[in-house]
């Protein structure tokens, strides 16, 4: 990051902070100076930018980042005059403002470093998104609030947070049914049959000449259309649910499983055969291991599709429970609120899910070049 | 001369079975084939319970052969038949005119333009981010974490609030469903183009340099070009993911329109075979995109000068 550019930012953040204690922070509103609560916090945002801009390079990082975490912390204590809130004037986004470029500076900052210890580099890799992430919620919340936009449109986050918080058993309970029973009975039947099938179209290969085409075919096809159908076979519980996450998982799986138990070479395959090993033994010891990366590709791709699957499934009938149940009825009942925390718990959820198979493959597949580098 | 000539076609008779074509087909028609007769015994085993209370509740007496005919006609049967299926398809494409509402080419139709604008905007929209991110270190480590995260947020379950809220600020109709299936296909366009971008050889790059090329000079003489390959195979994942987004739009919005309407409208009134043949119809909507872009990439290989 070019120094003259970091400081012209923060230079510019530091206007922006003078700008609030001049203009009105919303009409007809005391202004930032007669706010002995606000003003301190404020100015002293301020001055941490120009501190920064001082530096305008790494030690820029710190009294920048401390500066952000005041401004926007006083500017979310402002919101809650309801005076400000919903009619937020100039001064106001002034902070805002500052707040945003300042933390744009900071972040870019941190990204162009390049710690040489390795845990420093793992927790700088962290870092940036996070504060990226913080950055985005932060803003959401402000322009929500300040704007005064119905919450029947758009909840603020904490909104949102506040409501998963209280409405914890219900969420508890829609996870239960869609994901524990649902999604996990699902995966596993589907990935299970899927690698299933693959050994035997592996093992035999006219099987395989004959399915792979097949399962191209309908890897490609919009399966969850499938649904319906389910529903109507195995009722409104979670086994139709089930159902149609292993129909969604097994042909990816099948595709993967079976380019990657044809991954291994010739000569690791010539090598089992001098050493007179049966199928089964090359399978356990050479097939199977070196279809790992591919099989955990699939699973990988499956743990996103499981959900979706499943959620759709419960948009033609459930029990009175499940995600995909809760978010439609709370949608019909304008409570979007909850709607957003239903929508969080899933993202949690996938987030966890994905993030499980991808521990796994690093501990089953740490031989594979793509982590040896 | 004569003896080889008379030996070659002797091979050739012999090794009918080894003829390239029936090597290349014959596994494959023998696994449809196999699915056909497995979907048929399927058939009559769900349908006869439904088939045989049929005859008894109307109290007419009946023989084996008699349900096992109903099994193949039943009017709305747990698993239809394939025969069946096919003839309600081809009555749905052309029976109607292409424009009535019972057309299911109609339906095909609207999902259709949903899906092509929802995945010209999710491409276009994910070679954009992909040029960013290649581009700028910060953008690569500060908003790939938070593309990929966006991809475990089920967006179906995002698609009926996002129904209302376009609908409240007054966007309904085609709009909310493409913007869902352009979220839903920008991701794998980033990812492989990400990939494509940063494929060019460290020495390649270097000989740019040494031309002393400008940015923009190595992107679209270098990085463009070798980004091509990966540009198609990201393609023909998006558009199959862009249908898949506007059919799950149609289901929580309650659309009249649409083959997801199509297939909600069947599942509400139990008519199957209806159901399926929405199904083959999304089933035929998807081979054909695909077909195409591997139409317009070996067209575009040509071009390039790929044989």
């Amino acid at each position: 990051m070019d120094p003259r550019k970091l400081r012209l930012g923060l230079v510019f953040a530091a206007v922006a902070i003078a700008l609030a204690f001049v203009l009105p922070l919303a009409a007809g509103e005391p202004s930032l100076r007669m706010r002995p609560t606000a003003w301190p916090e404020v100015a002293m945002a301020g001055l941490l930018f120009l501190v920064a801009a001082w530096f305008a390079d790494g030690r820029a990082t710190v009294p920048g980042l401390v500066g952000v975490v005041l401004a926007a912390a006083s500017s979310l204590l402002l919101l809650r005059d309801t005076g400000i809130a919903g009619s937020a004037a100039a001064g106001f986004w002034a902070i805002v403002t500052a707040v945003w470029l300042a933390s744009a500076m900071s972040v870019v900052s941190l990204a162009a470093m390049r710690p040489i210890r390795a845990n420093r580099r793992r927790a700088l890799n962290l870092l940036v998104p996070l504060l990226f992430g913080a950055i985005v919620f932060y803003l959401w919340e402000v322009a929500v609030r300040g704007f005064g936009v119905p919450p029947v449109l758009m909840p603020a986050p904490s909104a949102a947070a506040s409501r998963f918080m209280t409405s914890l058993p219900t969420l508890g309970a829609d996870f239960f049914q869609t994901f524990v029973k649902g999604v996990l009975a699902g995966y596993v039947i589907g990935c299970g049959a899927g690698l299933l099938v693959a050994i035997l179209a592996h093992r035999f290969e006219f099987l395989g000449r004959g399915l792979l085409p097949l399962g191209n075919f309908f890897s490609a096809l919009p399966l969850v259309g499938i649904a319906p159908i389910m529903v109507m076979w195995f009722g409104f519980d979670w086994p139709s649910k089930a159902a149609v996450v292993a129909l969604v998982t097994f042909f990816p799986m099948l595709v993967n499983a079976l380019a990657g138990l044809s991954a291994s070479g010739h000569i690791e395959r010539d090598l089992m055969r001098s050493y007179a090993a049966n199928y089964s033994q090359s399978l356990t010891k050479l097939y199977l291991p070196a279809a790992l990366p591919f099989i955990f590709n699939a699973l990988k791709i499956n743990a996103t599709l499981a959900l979706i699957g499943a959620i759709v499934a419960e948009f033609f009938g459930t029990p009175t429970q499940g995600i995909g149940f809760r978010i439609s009825t709370e949608a019909g009942r304008m409570a979007i609120d909850m709607v957003w925390a239903e929508i969080a718990l899933a993202a949690l959820a996938g987030m966890a899910f994905y993030g499980l198979v991808t521990l796994a493959e690093r501990a089953t597949t740490f031989w594979h070049p793509s982590y040896r580098t | 001369m004569t003896s080889s000539s008379l030996a070659l076609r002797l091979q050739t008779r012999r090794s009918l079975l080894r003829h390239p074509l029936v090597e290349r087909y014959a596994p494959v028609v023998t696994m449809v084939l196999a699915l056909m007769v497995i979907w048929y015994i399927a058939a009559v085993a769900m349908n006869w319970n439904l088939v045989r209370d049929g005859f008894e509740r109307e109290e007419t007496p009946y023989t084996t052969t008699h349900v096992l005919a109903g099994t193949m006609s039943a009017e709305r049967p747990l698993l239809p038949a394939p025969h069946q299926i096919v003839s309600t398809f081809v009555d749905g494409v052309f029976g109607y005119p292409p424009l009535a509402p019972r057309s299911l080419v109609y339906h095909s139709l609207v999902t259709l333009s949903a899906t092509l604008i929802g995945f010209a905007f999710g491409a276009i929209f994910g070679t954009l981010l992909a040029l960013m991110i290649v581009h700028s270190r910060v953008l690569e480590r500060s908003l790939l974490p938070w593309i990929i995260c966006s991809q475990m947020v089920p967006i179906v379950a995002l698609a009926p609030i996002f129904i209302v809220v376009l609908g409240a600020i007054g966007l309904t109709g085609l709009l909310p469903k493409s913007l869902i299936s352009a979220y839903l296909c920008f991701f794998p366009v980033t990812i492989g183009m990400v990939k494509g971008f940063t494929s060019p050889d460290p020495l390649q790059l270097e000989l740019m340099q040494t031309w002393s090329a400008t940015p923009r000079q190595v992107l679209f003489k270098l990085r463009w070009p070798s980004a091509v390959p990966y540009l198609f195979a990201s393609l023909k994942v998006a558009i199959t993911i862009s249908l898949i987004g506007a059919i799950v739009a149609e289901l929580p919005t309650g659309a009249e329109a649409g083959i997801g309407a199509r297939l909600l409208a069947g599942s509400y009134y139990g008519q199957t075979i209806q159901l399926w043949a929405a199904l083959v119809a999304a089933a035929v909507l998807s081979s054909g995109l695909i077909g195409i872009v591997s139409l317009i990439e070996r067209g575009v290989n040509r071009r390039m000068g790929a044989h």
